[in-house]
């Protein structure tokens, strides 16, 4: 038997990943989508995280907003606040931090359910009567991370904004109107394309490295833990990685 | 007239790692018939119905269901075989998010592309009465006693009129009221739908009441196989020591 070096160890980890996204895009345009089931996991995975993320994005604006204030205020620049908040909300922190907080929720969620499902030989289940898992269980959760994690984005920019807003009206006294003005008029489809096109790759990362580390949940009900873990470290260093690309790529493109 | 034979298994082999599991594994189950098998745990005897259902592919050897070759099936062929065989797991590997209904009208759906919801209803039901659990049809899987969820197993795998029938430790963990209760229910279901079975056990009741045939595993390979009285009055130490 020979030994696995981890050189070997790591390109049969990637071999099973490229494996795994082949079998999801085969079976996106199979007869007999799981309608029904994707509708269910837009519920779970949309509906079910609005809490959070609006949380996670109105007090972003608010704390924001509050640490730049004495800065602004030093050069008499705290006219900019608004639009500085919207810039750096919008293109960079709002789709980071809410992908890492979806990943810490939704791929540990998807990664221990498909886990324990894995464990339990529900999917062997599956298959052995003729079903198939691929189709019911992966393409209709990795489509509707896919979707839902950047309408959830925006959803948090639009929250970090109101934070900001607030935060900026109880230290100044600006208006609402004159807020949201300043705000958006500094953004233009170089600020907002970009950010929305990485949020649609950071839904479906999410949602692939979920499936993909429940999928391969076979060591016991232990396995199932290891999988939710594995699925969030993975998915937000994917996540970073992500951003990286698609920030150099945007730059060079859109300011090149 | 010869009997069909529905599984022929020649010298299987099959390795995880460094771990061989079969080695040389050959049976055959003919039409209509039950054979169980018994061995220590770890043997093979998981690993040969796995094999059978096309969820592991051998190493080497033939694996023949319905006379055909499972190892050079293809996706499409696979599943339609698949269609024919039901697979009881020892955990009953129930679907714990849906209930007891949706349990049981997930093949329906999926695999005989039922629509017609009575229809759908009317199997479930016929189903579940066969194995006795009419009342729980809205019950989630959490809800079951672990007798009741044997039997909605055997319920998901009837539901697709299978030929072939693999059960992998259909009474472990049951009391001996529930597990003879199981037992008759493999034979009923035998007698009812005609169907050939493997079964794996520890339980010598079980085997006593389901073996039209027995086969004795040890080290990944058959070592003893006859009728439950044959084998119970052998004379070799090792395959005495199940029926004592």
């Amino acid at each position: 038997m020979p030994v696995q070096l981890p050189f070997n160890q790591t390109l049969i980890k990637v071999a099973d990943q490229a494996y795994f996204l082949k079998s999801f895009f085969r079976n996106i345009f199979k007869k007999g989508f799981e309608w029904d089931e994707f509708f269910r996991q837009l519920y779970v995975i949309g509906y079910r995280s609005i809490g959070i993320v609006a949380l996670t994005g109105f007090i972003l604006g608010v704390v924001l907003t509050l640490q730049s204030i004495p800065s602004f205020k030093a050069f008499g620049a705290e006219g900019y606040i608004p639009g500085m908040v919207s810039v750096s909300v919008i293109r960079e922190i709002g789709p980071v931090i809410i992908a890492l907080i979806c990943a810490g929720k939704i791929a540990s969620s998807i990664g221990a359910e498909l886990g324990s499902m894995s464990v339990t030989e529900q999917i062997d289940a599956m298959e052995v009567s003729g079903a198939n898992p691929v189709q019911f269980l992966v393409v209709t959760r990795i489509l509707a991370c896919t979707i839902m994690i950047p309408l959830l984005t925006v959803f948090a920019d639009g929250m970090a904004l109101v934070g900001s807003y607030l935060a900026n009206a109880a230290s100044s006294g600006i208006s609402l109107h004159l807020f949201f003005y300043k705000a958006t008029n500094i953004l233009d489809y170089g600020d907002l394309l970009p950010a929305f096109i990485k949020t649609i790759f950071f839904g479906f990362a999410i949602g692939f490295i979920g499936c993909f580390k429940g999928f391969s949940a076979n060591g016991g009900t232990a396995s199932v833990g290891t999988a939710a873990n594995s699925a969030v470290v993975t998915a937000s260093v994917w996540i970073i990685i992500i951003d990286a690309i698609i920030v150099q790529v945007g730059n060079s493109l859109l300011y090149s | 007239m010869a009997t069909e034979k529905v599984i022929e298994i020649e010298g299987l082999k099959k390795s995880f790692g460094d771990k061989t599991v079969l080695n040389g594994m050959s049976l055959f189950v003919n039409k209509g018939e039950n054979l169980v098998i018994l061995g220590k745990s770890g043997t093979g005897k998981s690993v040969t119905i796995k094999c059978i259902a096309g969820l592991l592919t051998q190493d080497e050897g033939s694996l023949k269901v319905f006379g055909e070759e499972v190892k050079n099936m293809n996706e499409e062929q696979l599943k339609a075989l698949r269609n024919r065989i039901g697979f009881l797991f020892q955990s009953a590997a129930l679907y714990d998010s849906m209930t007891v209904r949706e349990n049981l009208a997930f093949p329906l759906k999926r695999v005989a592309h039922l629509k017609d919801k009575e229809q759908i209803e009317a199997l479930c039901i016929e189903v579940l009465e066969a194995v006795g659990l009419e009342d729980a049809i809205d019950k989630m899987p959490a809800d079951l006693s672990g007798g009741m969820r044997k039997r909605m197993g055997l319920a998901r795998t009837l539901i697709l009129k299978p030929e072939i029938i693999l059960y992998d430790e259909p009474t472990t963990g049951l009391d001996t009221i529930t597990s003879r209760e199981i037992s008759k229910l493999i034979l009923d279901m035998q007698e009812r739908y005609q169907t050939s079975a493997v079964i794996i056990t520890h339980d010598m009741s079980c085997a006593k009441i389901t073996a039209d045939k027995v086969m004795v595993m040890n080290e990944g390979k058959c070592v003893a196989e006859g009728n439950y009285e044959e084998l119970e009055n052998s004379s070799d130490q090792f395959i005495q020591s199940f029926f004592k």
